[in-house]
C-alpha cells in the first residue's frame, strides 16, 4: 500500500489506526457506510411487500370460509367466498410438474456427474441447464402453446400448465443434484465398489440417498418457484371461479392466476379477493420453504 | 433462491473430486478378486442394468439439450408463416395489429424500446445496490449474522412476480410518483426524463416498472456476487491488509479486482431476468395506443408483457404467430445475454488463486 517504509520500521503503538490519515479513514468510514446502507435499501422492499400483503390480505384469511370454498357464484360487490379452487389448482399443477421434473432432473445431475465426466454432451447439456434456468416464463409457456396445443391439438389444460412448469423447475432439480452428487465423498463410492456392488446400484443405493436431503431441499426450492409463475398460465389455461380437479379438461384457477385475474374487478370485493389470494400464495411458498430449510436440518449430508 | 448458494461452502477443496471419478468405473467389481485371470480381453463386462442406467441417464442429458433445441425450432415453425405474412417490417414497424389474419401488420421496435429502456432502469439502481450488499455481506457482517442476512436477500427472489406487480402498481407507483415528477419537471431537458406518452405522474410507466424490476433482480445479483467476493484468497487480502491498508482499500485492491467479471457475470444474470420478466410488468405499465416517445416516462408493453396481454386473442395460427414471432425475438435475446452472462463468469477469477 502507501505506507511508506518509516512507518513499517517503527514498532507498532497501541492502536495503529492513529497512523492513518485523515483522508484514508474518511473514506474507509464512508464507504462502510455506503455498504451498510446498500443493505438497508434491500431490506425495506422486502418488509413493506410483507407488511402490505399482511395488511390488505389477513382479513380473508381469517374467515373460515375462505379455506374450503371458491369464488363461484360471487358477483363483483360481494365478499367472502374462498380459494379452495385455486389452491386445488396450485397444488395438482405443481404436483405434476413435480412428477415429472424430478426423475427427469435428477437422472441429467447423475449423468452430469457420474457418467458424463467431461464429455462434450455433459458439457453441452450444462450450458442448456443454464440456459434453461434463464429461460423467461412466457417463452416456456408459449413454446408449450406452439409444441402441445397448434402442433398436437391438445385444448388448454391444467396440465398444459405443469408442462411449462416442467422447463421451469427442471434446472432447479438439476443443479441442485448435480452439486450434491459432488459433495458425496468419493470414499464412499470406492468402498461400494470394493465390495463388488455394481455402479447403478451404489448410485442408487449410496450415492443418492447420501445426497438424499440436499436434493429435497432443492426440489422444495423449485417447487416454491414454479408456484408463483404467473405468465405461462396466461397462455395455457383458462380462469374458474368454480372447483376442478381435472387437469385434462376445462379451466382450471390457480393461485397466481387468481390474483391477476380477480384484479381486474374493480371493486372493493375484487381487492379483498386478490389481497387474500396474494397472502395465501406467499404464505404456501413461505411454508414449503420453512419445509425446505426443516428437511436440510433433519437429513444433513454427513461428510467426513 | 438459495440453490445455488448454500452448497457452495461445501465445495471448498473437493475441487479435484472430479479427477479420480473415473477411477473407479474400470474395477470390474465382483471379478476382481479373481486372480486367475490375467487376460483383460474381457474387462467390458457390463451388467445389464448398469448398460440400462448408465443409457436413462445420458438420455436425459440428451433430452435437455433436445429441449432447448426444440424450444428454438417450435417457435421458429411457428413464426415464419406469420412472418411471411406480415404486411409491414417486423423489426421497425411500430404498429401490432394481430386481429385479422389477413391484414396482419405487426412491429417490434416499440416493445425493444420498452423492454430494453425499463431492464436498463433496474439495472442501473440494481447493480450498485447489489455490489454494496456483497461487499457487506461478505467484508463487514459478522460471519454469525451474514447466513441469516444473506437469507433476507435471498427471500426477495422468493416472492413470486405476481405480488410484485400488485405491490408496484397499487404501493409503490404513488408513493415514488412525485419523484417522477420532479425529475420530469426538472430534468426534462434531457431526453430519457421529457415527457412520455402518459403524464409522468400517473406511475404506470417505464420508471415504476424498473424501480421493481431492481428489487426482482437484486436478490441473483447478489448471489452471484457475493459467491465470487468470497473467494477472493486470503492471502490477497492478509498481504493488503499486511502492507497498511484500510478494509477499503482491501476491498479496493484485492476483492474488487478479483470479484468485478463475476459481478458483471451475475449482473448480466439479472439482466436476463428483467428482459423476460412478464406478469409484474403487464400489472404496472398501462396500455396505450400512442407510440412511445423514448423517454422514461413513457408506457406501453414489453415483448413478454404483450405476449401475454395477447394471450385473449389467440384464436388463428397466424395471430398466435405474431405473438411467437415476438416470443423467439426475446428467447434469442436472452439465450445470448445468458450465455454472455456465464462465460463472463465462468472466467473470472480463474488462474488468479
Amino acid at each position: 500500500m502507501r505506507t511508506d517504509t518509516a512507518d513499517v520500521e517503527r514498532p507498532a503503538t497501541a492502536p495503529a489506526f492513529q497512523q492513518i490519515g485523515l483522508g484514508r479513514r474518511l473514506k474507509n468510514n464512508l464507504a462502510t457506510t455506503v455498504f451498510l446502507i446498500a443493505f438497508g435499501v434491500a431490506v425495506v422492499p422486502l418488509l413493506w411487500v410483507l407488511i402490505t400483503l399482511l395488511r390488505e390480505g389477513l382479513v380473508p384469511l381469517l374467515d373460515p370460509d375462505w379455506w374450503y370454498h371458491s369464488f363461484y357464484g360471487l358477483l363483483p360487490n360481494d365478499f367472502g367466498g374462498g380459494i379452495y379452487h385455486a389452491l386445488v389448482g396450485t397444488i395438482l399443477q405443481t404436483l405434476v410438474c413435480a412428477v415429472i421434473s424430478v426423475p427427469l432432473g435428477v437422472a441429467v445431475g447423475v449423468f452430469l456427474i457420474e457418467y458424463g465426466q467431461n464429455s462434450r454432451l455433459a458439457r453441452t447439456a450444462t450450458f442448456m441447464v443454464d440456459i434453461l434456468s434463464g429461460l423467461p416464463s412466457i417463452v416456456a409457456g408459449l413454446f408449450i402453446y406452439a409444441l402441445w396445443i397448434t402442433t398436437f391439438g391438445f385444448p388448454k389444460s391444467g396440465f398444459a400448465v405443469s408442462l411449462s412448469l416442467v422447463l421451469l423447475m427442471l434446472p432447479v432439480v438439476v443443479r441442485t443434484t448435480e452439486t450434491m452428487l459432488r459433495i458425496v465423498p468419493d470414499e464412499l463410492r470406492e468402498a461400494s465398489y470394493a465390495l463388488g456392488v455394481p455402479k447403478w446400484k451404489t448410485i442408487l443405493k449410496v450415492v443418492l440417498p447420501t445426497a438424499l436431503s440436499g436434493i429435497l431441499t432443492g426440489i422444495m426450492l423449485g417447487l416454491a418457484r414454479v408456484m408463483g409463475e404467473t405468465a405461462p398460465l396466461l397462455i395455457l389455461v383458462g380462469y374458474a371461479r368454480s372447483i376442478n380437479f381435472n387437469l385434462f379438461q376445462g379451466n382450471m384457477a390457480s393461485l397466481p392466476l387468481a390474483i391477476y385475474t380477480e384484479r381486474k374487478t374493480p371493486t372493493d370485493a375484487g381487492d379483498y379477493r386478490m389481497w387474500g389470494a396474494a397472502l395465501t400464495l406467499v404464505l404456501l411458498i413461505m411454508l414449503i420453504n420453512l419445509l425446505a430449510t426443516l428437511l436440510s436440518r433433519l437429513f444433513a449430508v454427513k461428510t467426513k | 433462491m438459495t440453490d445455488s448458494t448454500k452448497p457452495e461452502q461445501y465445495l471448498e477443496g473437493t475441487g479435484d473430486a472430479d479427477a479420480s471419478r473415473g477411477a473407479p468405473e474400470e474395477n470390474p467389481g465382483p471379478e476382481a478378486p479373481i486372480p486367475a485371470r490375467e487376460s483383460r480381453s474381457d474387462k467390458s463386462v457390463v451388467r445389464l442394468g448398469d448398460r440400462v442406467f448408465r443409457s436413462v441417464a445420458t438420455g436425459s442429458g440428451a433430452f435437455v439439450v433436445a429441449t432447448i433445441a426444440a424450444i428454438g425450432i417450435f417457435l421458429l415453425i411457428r413464426a415464419i408463416p406469420a412472418l411471411q405474412a406480415n404486411e409491414v417490417n417486423f423489426l421497425f414497424s411500430r404498429e401490432w395489429r394481430t386481429g385479422d389474419p389477413d391484414n396482419l401488420r405487426f412491429g417490434i421496435i416499440d416493445l425493444a424500446w420498452i423492454t430494453v429502456a425499463s431492464s436498463l432502469v433496474a439495472l442501473l439502481l440494481a447493480m450498485p445496490i447489489a455490489c454494496g450488499i456483497a461487499l457487506f455481506l461478505t467484508q463487514y457482517a459478522p460471519r454469525i449474522l451474514a447466513r441469516p442476512f444473506a437469507y433476507i436477500v435471498d427471500l426477495l427472489a422468493a416472492v413470486p412476480s405476481v405480488i410484485y406487480g400488485l405491490w408496484g402498481a397499487l404501493v409503490l407507483a404513488p408513493v415514488i410518483n412525485p419523484f417522477a415528477v420532479w425529475l420530469n419537471n426538472n430534468l426534462g431537458w434531457i431526453p430519457i426524463f421529457a415527457d412520455g406518452n402518459i403524464p409522468a405522474g400517473s406511475g404506470r410507466n417505464v420508471f415504476t416498472a424498473g424501480v421493481v424490476l431492481a428489487v426482482m433482480i437484486l436478490p441473483i445479483i447478489t448471489g452471484v456476487t457475493r459467491e465470487v467476493f468470497e473467494r477472493t484468497p486470503t492471502t490477497q487480502i492478509e498481504g493488503a491488509l499486511a502492507l497498511g491498508a484500510t478494509k477499503w482499500e482491501v476491498i479496493r485492491t484485492t476483492v474488487w479486482p478479483f470479484g468485478r467479471n463475476g459481478f458483471i457475470g451475475g449482473s448480466m444474470l439479472g439482466l436476463g431476468r428483467a428482459l423476460g420478466e412478464t406478469v409484474a410488468l403487464t400489472i404496472i405499465l398501462s396500455t396505450t395506443f400512442e407510440a412511445p416517445s423514448y423517454s422514461i416516462f413513457d408506457a406501453g408493453a414489453t415483448f413478454a408483457s404483450k405476449i401475454a396481454l395477447g394471450s385473449a386473442e389467440f384464436n388463428h395460427n397466424l395471430t398466435v404467430g405474431a405473438y411467437i414471432s415476438a416470443g423467439l425475438v426475446l428467447f434469442v435475446i436472452t439465450f445470448a445475454v445468458n450465455a454472455l452472462a456465464r462465460w463472463i463468469e465462468s472466467s473470472s477469477g480463474k488462474g488468479k488463486e
